[in-house]
């Protein structure tokens, strides 16, 4: 049936199976790529998005549990907290293979738009659930700290 | 790692070459052919044969020859090029090379050669283009091209004072005879301005952006979305299964089995499932029966491995792997003698990005866009199963969303092509997790039995392995061999390696430092033992077990009119040790349950030395304090703050291996997604602290050496924690509790 969804600001309109999950809705069928695949069943969040400002795992989320305004990576930078923690992203050059940072980014996003000054505590909890595998976590952790203001712990040479 | 391509790429450096020719819509073109093949392609027309293009406006573009999986090299072979060239960094474009060996060389992402085989070439690549700037400009201004210089993007001559931009002398290069590569001049490392220097990742803000493209984003027209269903047992074939249930799904456009070889690596049999959107082809699974013909691998199971092992270790080796001296001899004369078992799991992957592939077959010609490491297997899987020539398939290199050893294989690309033909339209296929997890190459099981005999004055006098492993006949499983040369062989005088073998239905592969990711935490582990069983301090008992510096010989012969191949220098590997000691205060008293320990390891030509802190609570739960690594990877460190990245990330890699394992049962693999094969989240990714001691040496590669270090490190700082031996993976908790 036929789903109006509120995406990037705009109404979009699909016509799926109630089932089928955000996240193959932004891929497929709106073609939205930014948002990532990696698991499936919400363990690794690199599907994450916002709806309404909160992070979500798109990849678990049915198109018609979907009420709210929903952001993906693709618009978050027209956030003044999202725009600030991509600038940090490339700074702090936190991606190595990349396929992860787009739910990282999401997650960091929402963190900090709801904890501006985030613990390291603060960061450990919203940002366990997103994997890494390419191990860019001391990056990441820098670079929402420097999104945030805080001062950044830097133990590089270089 | 199953490439040894050291060998190859000496040679056809030899016969590389340069040409030039005007570039579309004007310019520069600076090819460069590491090939055997390319000087029959070189004549040939053809506008792709290039490393170096420079426009009219000055912009220049350079060629990325290899995979990105990860590893930064698209960001760091142009480097290499641009320093020579004198490029202003801040006018290069980066492309993506297509795989085309005949051009390129050979193109993979494996085995941390990138560095040691491209940093002489591709500079004499970059400064073969400015000599042929000096010389255009040079005959611009009728002057010596001596008396002309570069800066960044622009000739000069000094004593007029006149200057001319690259982009202004591209057209001209295009009549300048390209000079030999061998007799270039290459700059003085204290001039550079770009090698040593750190350049963050070309796709950086792509990434951050959510823009950047990656294998399974690829859409081409007309595309159907597929997934493709193997037997769960390792080569099981498809007996019958319930299609036209499957093809009345809502949404799903076709539904057909694949037949496939028998070769693991290879094609294999399974079931396509084909939908206008992935997620609806994915569903229809739901209501797919397919009736498999297992085969014997049905009967094989961890468990059954290591109850094969246990029995093995009850007699003699099957074969000897190394004997030097009388190791016998010294166990009978030792003041003592330390006896261990150590055993590890198979482990998986687990890129991030599922295995993915697009193909299209049309008229005889196949064209991929795949995320690969090592597009020419595919290319010759491709050639095996759809009946192609190699020239008539294409392969666009996308950036990997991770590699690790697994996009070596390229099963997800030849399955993309047969399912594509047989639907007769383009197709993407991507695998789900549990496809990808349960359908690996896995990175072997292992099992050793080791005993070390220590003198009166604790000396290390003899060490022997009896090392379980898997294969068949002279045959080893992939990435299941050791190496004869594993210290401490040659460092000491008795040695008795001896390997026995297991037969193995589940496919074996190379993971992120093959071989070495196990046999460090064995021997890294055991020599602890040794250590504290002599009575001495394991940084120390290190050292003196390593001796003297001095190179152990590698016992491969010299090719002919080849380099030496590479032996393993004591004093390089004593100087990491020395130096992450030294960086972690070693010797520093703790509270109980906190402990240090250390491990070295030498490979894919790195020299790497890691100390790690932990705390184990009295239940064993344990925390990772702190981590620091010192790394020998020659004289330049070329991407700084990449190669503290790829350190980085390798730590926290590693240390993924304390809680992961794939196990098989019945011939088919239990694990299946991120909850029951664990990797190392943000919670417990400790501080990392990372130091390079830069010696006298060609620089070598990064993606791999700082990895096998870090879990004897760990277990090491347990066992300093508790009191308590870590001698198999992953690690109870249990066995750490202390009180």
């Amino acid at each position: 049936m036929a789903y109006t969804i509120q995406v990037n600001g705009q109404g979009r309109t699909v016509d799926v199976d109630g089932e089928m999950p955000l996240l193959w809705v932004l891929r497929d069928e709106l073609d939205l790529k930014g948002t990532k695949f990696g698991c499936g069943a919400a363990l690794c969040g690199a599907c994450t998005v916002h709806v309404d400002g909160e992070p979500v795992r798109a990849c678990v989320t049915p198109i018609s549990a979907v009420t709210g305004k929903v952001t993906t990576i693709e618009a978050v930078g027209a956030t003044s907290v999202g725009k600030k923690v991509q600038a940090a992203w490339i700074a702090h050059d936190v991606p190595q293979c990349g396929y992860c940072q787009a739910g990282q980014i999401m997650s960091a996003s929402a963190l900090l738009a709801a904890t501006p000054k985030p613990t390291d505590a603060d960061i450990d909890e919203a940002m366990s659930g997103n994997l890494c595998r390419c191990g860019t976590y001391t990056r990441i952790r820098a670079a929402i700290k420097q999104a945030a203001g805080l001062p950044v712990a830097d133990s590089r040479e270089t | 790692m199953g490439i040894h391509p050291l060998k190859d790429a000496f040679e056809t450096s030899r016969r590389a070459f340069l040409r030039t020719g005007a570039a579309t819509g004007g310019g520069l073109l600076l090819g460069f052919s590491l090939a055997g093949k390319g000087a029959a392609r070189a004549a040939a027309p053809a506008a792709l044969n290039t490393y170096v293009r420079i426009a009219p406006d000055g912009w220049v573009t350079i060629v990325a020859k290899n995979p990105e999986i990860g590893q930064g090299i698209k960001t760091m072979l142009p480097m290499l090029i641009a320093e020579e060239l004198d490029a202003d960094w801040e006018k290069v474009r980066i492309e993506q090379a297509l795989a085309d060996a005949a051009l390129y060389g050979r193109q993979f992402a494996g085995g941390s050669m990138a560095t040691p085989l491209h940093w002489d070439e591709l500079r004499r690549v970059g400064s073969a283009g400015r000599q042929m700037l000096l010389t255009a400009a040079a005959q611009s201004w009728s002057c010596p091209v001596g008396e002309c210089d570069t800066t960044p993007g622009v000739v000069r001559h000094a004593a007029s004072g006149r200057t001319l931009a690259y982009g202004a002398l591209a057209q001209r290069c295009a009549t300048i005879a390209p000079p030999e590569l061998a007799t270039v001049p290459l700059k003085d490392p204290g001039t550079y301005r770009i090698i040593g220097k750190s350049m963050p990742n070309v796709d950086g803000e792509a990434i951050a952006t959510g823009r950047q493209q990656f294998g399974i984003d690829v859409k081409v027209p007309g595309m159907t979305h597929a997934v493709f269903v193997k037997c769960p047992v390792f080569g099981g074939k498809v007996v019958s299964a319930n299609l036209d249930e499957v093809k009345a799904q809502k949404g799903v456009r076709d539904a057909f089995v694949v037949k496939g070889g028998d070769a693991l690596d290879g094609l294999l049999d399974g079931v396509a499932i084909l939908a206008d959107s992935w997620w609806v082809a994915n569903k229809a699974r739901d209501v797919l029966k397919v009736e498999w013909a297992e085969g014997e691998t049905a009967r094989q199971s961890s468990a059954g491995y290591a109850e094969a092992a246990a029995k093995l270790f009850e007699g003699e080796p099957q074969a000897v792997l190394r004997k030097d001296g009388d190791a016998a001899g010294a166990f009978a004369k030792a003041a003592k003698v330390v006896e261990a078992e150590y055993a590890y799991p198979f482990l998986a992957h687990a890129n991030m990005e599922p295995q993915n592939c697009t193909a299209r077959v049309e008229g005889g010609k196949v064209e991929v866009w795949a995320p690969t490491q090592n597009p020419e297997e595919g290319r010759g899987l491709i050639v095996k199963h759809l009946g192609v020539k190699p020239e008539d398939v294409t392969i666009h290199m996308v950036r990997c969303g991770g590699g690790f050893g697994r996009r070596l294989n390229n099963d997800w690309m030849v399955e993309s092509a047969a399912i594509a033909k047989q639907a007769g339209r383009p197709v993407k296929l991507v695998w789900t997790r549990q496809d990808d997890i349960q359908h690996d190459f896995y990175r072997p099981a292992g099992f050793h039995k080791l005993k070390a005999a220590v003198d009166g004055e604790g000396r290390l006098t003899a060490l022997s392995d009896h090392f379980v492993t898997f294969g068949q006949g002279e045959g080893f499983s992939r990435s299941a061999a050791m190496s004869p040369v594993e210290w401490p062989a040659r460092a000491i005088p008795n040695i008795d390696y001896g390997v026995s073998k297991i037969p193995l239905g589940v496919p074996t592969g190379p993971l992120r430092a093959p071989g070495s990711n196990a046999l460090a935490f064995v021997f890294q582990c055991f020599i602890d033992e040794v250590a504290h069983a002599a009575g001495k301090d394991p940084v120390a008992f290190r050292l003196e077990v390593m001796g003297a510096p001095r190179v152990l010989a590698s016992p491969a012969p010299t090719p002919p009119g080849g380099r030496p191949p590479v032996g393993y220098d004591m004093g390089r590997q004593a100087g990491v040790l020395k130096l992450a000691a030294e960086k972690a205060g070693w010797g520093r008293k703790l509270p109980r349950g906190t402990g240090l320990g250390c491990a070295f390891y030498f490979s894919h030509l790195g020299y790497f030395a890691t100390v790690i802190q932990a705390t184990a609570a009295r239940d064993g739960a344990f925390k990772v304090d702190k981590v620091w690594v010192v790394g020998d990877v020659g004289s330049t460190i070329i991407n700084p703050i990449n190669a503290a990245n790829q350190v980085e990330g390798s730590v926290i890699d590693g240390l993924a291996h304390a809680k992961g394992q794939i196990t098989i049962e019945n011939g088919r693999t239990v694990e299946s997604n991120f909850d029951d094969f664990p990797l190392t989240r943000m919670n417990e990714a400790p501080p990392i602290e990372v130091h390079f001691l830069k010696t006298d040496n060609p620089p070598t590669g990064l993606g791999e050496p700082a990895l096998p270090p870090v879990m004897p490190a760990l277990c090491n700082a347990l066992f300093a924690a508790t009191g308590k031996r870590i001698r198999k993976l992953p690690i109870d908790t249990a066995d750490l509790a202390w009180s």
